[in-house]
């Protein structure tokens, strides 16, 4: 039962982390109508700003601190975020307002190769430590109660409880602000908020910005977990079958799909993996997906497609 | 002094292949022809070796595949294009198993035990299975498998098992970011590095440098060598080259675990070339199929390798028709938290009386399937 509940724990806390890289699909698909293909590539690029200028920082200016120099090195990843959004809304999205929803896709693979690209060609392709103090060491608990007691990853613990308040922050941010009210409205009818006065091209900056924000998040927790290089554009992977899962337009939507998908994939590895010799997780999570694709195309909190002929 | 090879210029060529067996196998027909014709290839990857093993025959390009698979490519009889030179998996495997029953005191010690395997799910990380089963038999061992998914980023659930599963000892056959993340898994799942050991794809300096103190205690094989910033062709590499600005890594690197491997497996193909120019003409440009007679026909004896400055780094290397991996000497080495030092006693000679029938046996299983007439000792002369 003990190894049990330790596998549950470990599938929850892995999943609060998809639910974050989830995020990044749902907040853009939201407000462009477009599945971001670069959020990957986000996440590599703002991880690498972060590993190396967190390490250059201390050399520039001098500085012993290291946490002064992460919090520098996190608002300048930040701000080059905030260039990237200006960047792919000035040169990408818009000269294709009003294309097929396609053609804006093929724009976001576009999008990666050159974060992919530029990032590695700026920051350097090796691997890249991001350190900003996250314990390593697990903790035992309920010894007691538990041969052995319950193993917890105490990096694992902190980095979901990052991932718990930053999701929560956004959901305040797009139920209970002004500018997210505007997304929301943007993301229902272009047009009509346009009508009304909401700036269409602001808006769009603001949203990748928060994407842009949300990746960086996502990347300093893998970063350090990981290490900065190359596989962490894969890791947003993850957090396609989450957005399957939970359906592409629903924050709600992203952390239960993406809790969903880390403790299936969890459990599934470590119950049914030995009997079809191992390492089934990756597919698992997908043929989840699939099974919800075939009775609810829509996912789990997505909105309804409804055709009016 | 003229330059290159007895006077012959070298041309070579990259590709970077992101260890996709498709680019690998895309970049071989690419470059095959171009310059007249290649001399040999280095396929730096198991997948794209079992892909070119049946091409290079055609062809007529030697391939190295120094310290990767397949290994049952030693026979020289059957897989008459691979060189599998220095060693192979389960060259390894063996070794690996040796260690432990060093580290347990004899290897009647093994019986009971419980040995994970964790590996890249891929050919290469198959690879040692056969071999590790074969000496689990043998000396009373358990071997439990565990694969990872490529890349290898996600690993909680197996090491949940590990934890679970309590094995005696893990052997990690891991590429990439799978072999940081699979110890920064065992530091926080609390299993200990001192159980742990790599093959050499787990063993350098990028695979434990980020994870530092973590990864104090575990140790992994070596190709021979390992980070070697003190031999004198690393001095040689950089006073000759790096001096005058001709250096096309970081300096840095140089005489680290991986740039040694990289500059053993080129002096192997310039050796090779170089022998082959003994018997068909010295100044002259190789053929692939006279290339195939030198590294058939290696002998770098002692001697020899302590002149080209490769003193204390590796062993010599003697191949033949029948046996194309001349070598099966491994070291082992160990992470102190910021650099790779030798364990003692650190060299370990595969037992090849326990490996050549598993060899043999894998190889003629090859031939039959694919047809094919294994070369005679009498045909080897030619």
């Amino acid at each position: 039962m003990g190894f049990f509940i330790e596998t549950l724990i470990g599938g929850l806390m892995a999943g609060m982390l998809y639910s974050l890289v989830a995020l990044g699909f749902v907040l853009i698909y939201k407000a462009s109508g477009v599945f971001n293909f670069a959020q990957g590539a986000m996440l590599l690029f703002a991880a690498l700003a972060m590993a190396r200028f967190s390490a250059w920082i201390p050399e520039w200016l001098g500085i012993d601190s290291l946490w002064l120099a992460n919090v520098i090195a996190f608002f300048i990843a930040g701000a080059l975020m905030y260039l990237v959004a200006w960047l792919i809304e000035r040169l990408v999205l818009r000269p294709l307002v009003n294309q097929e929803g396609a053609t804006l896709l093929m724009a976001t693979l576009g999008i990666a190769y050159v974060l992919e690209g530029l990032g590695t060609s700026i920051f350097g392709t090796a691997i890249y430590k991001i350190d900003v103090g996250m314990p390593k060491e697990p903790v035992l608990i309920l010894e007691g109660i538990f041969e052995g007691g319950l193993l917890i990853n105490k990096e694992d613990f902190v980095a979901a409880l990052i991932a718990a308040v930053l999701v929560a922050l956004l959901t305040l941010f797009f139920q209970k602000t002004v500018t997210g009210r505007a997304l929301r409205a943007v993301a229902d009818d272009h047009q009509a908020a346009q009508s009304i006065g909401i700036p269409l091209n602001h808006i769009w900056v603001i949203v990748w910005f928060v994407a842009g924000v949300v990746a960086l998040v996502a990347g300093v927790i893998w970063g350090s977990k990981l290490g900065v290089q190359f596989s962490l554009a894969t890791v947003a992977l993850r957090g396609l079958p989450v957005v399957i899962l939970g359906g592409l337009t629903s924050i709600p939507g992203a952390i239960i799909g993406g809790l969903i998908i880390g403790v299936g994939e969890k459990l599934s590895e470590v119950y049914l993996g030995p009997m079809v010799g191992g390492g089934i997780e990756i597919w698992f999570a997908y043929q989840l997906a699939l099974v919800f694709l075939l009775f609810r195309p829509q996912g789990l909190f997505g909105e309804k497609i409804i055709d009016r002929v | 002094m003229p330059g290159g090879i007895n006077g012959v210029k070298i041309i070579f060529e990259e590709c970077e292949t992101a260890y996709a067996t498709d680019r690998g196998v895309e970049c071989y027909e690419r470059l095959k022809g171009k310059n007249g014709g290649a001399t040999l290839f280095q396929t730096l990857s198991t997948g794209a070796t079992f892909a070119l093993t049946e091409k290079a025959p055609v062809d007529k390009i030697p391939l190295i595949t120094a310290g990767y698979g397949r290994s049952e490519s030693q026979n020289g009889a059957v897989f008459t294009w691979n060189f599998p030179l220095l060693g192979t998996y389960w060259v390894g495997a063996e070794v690996a198993i040796q260690h432990i029953a060093k580290k347990l005191g004899g290897v009647a010690n093994l019986k009971g035990k419980k040995i994970a395997l964790v590996y890249h799910d891929s050919p290469y990380g198959k690879e040692p299975i056969p071999v590790l089963q074969e000496l689990g038999k043998m000396h009373g061992f358990e071997v439990q498998l565990l694969p990872v998914a490529h890349p290898g980023v996600e690993q909680k659930a197996t090491w949940l098992q590990i934890r679970q599963q309590k094995p005696d000892f893990v052997l990690l056959w891991g590429w990439g970011v799978m072999n940081s993340t699979a110890l920064r898994e065992a530091q926080s799942t609390g299993y200990p590095r001192e159980k742990m050991m790599g093959i050499w794809w787990a063993g350098a300096e990028p695979d434990v440098k980020d994870v530092a103190e973590g990864a104090k205690g575990y140790s992994a094989m070596t190709l021979q060598h390992g980070a070697e910033p003190n031999s004198r062709v690393v001095k040689d590499v950089l006073d000759l080259v790096y001096a005058k600005g001709q250096g096309t890594g970081p300096k840095d690197e140089v005489g680290q675990v991986l740039y040694m491997r990289g500059l053993i497996s080129a002096m192997l193909g310039v050796e090779g070339v170089r022998k082959a120019q003994e018997r068909f003409g010295k100044g002259k440009v190789m053929t692939g199929e006279q290339v195939r007679w030198g590294l058939e026909n290696l002998n770098l004896d002692q001697k020899t390798l302590d002149n080209m400055g490769f003193a204390s780094v590796m062993r010599p290397v003697q191949t033949s028709c029948l046996d194309h991996m001349g070598s099966s000497w491994v070291r082992v080495h160990t992470w102190n938290g910021s650099k790779w030092e030798f364990t003692t006693p650190d060299w370990y000679q595969a037992d090849e009386k326990l490996l050549r029938p598993t060899v043999m046996l894998a190889s003629g299983k090859y031939a039959e399937e694919k047809k094919l007439k294994p070369r005679t000792p009498e045909e080897c002369k030619l």
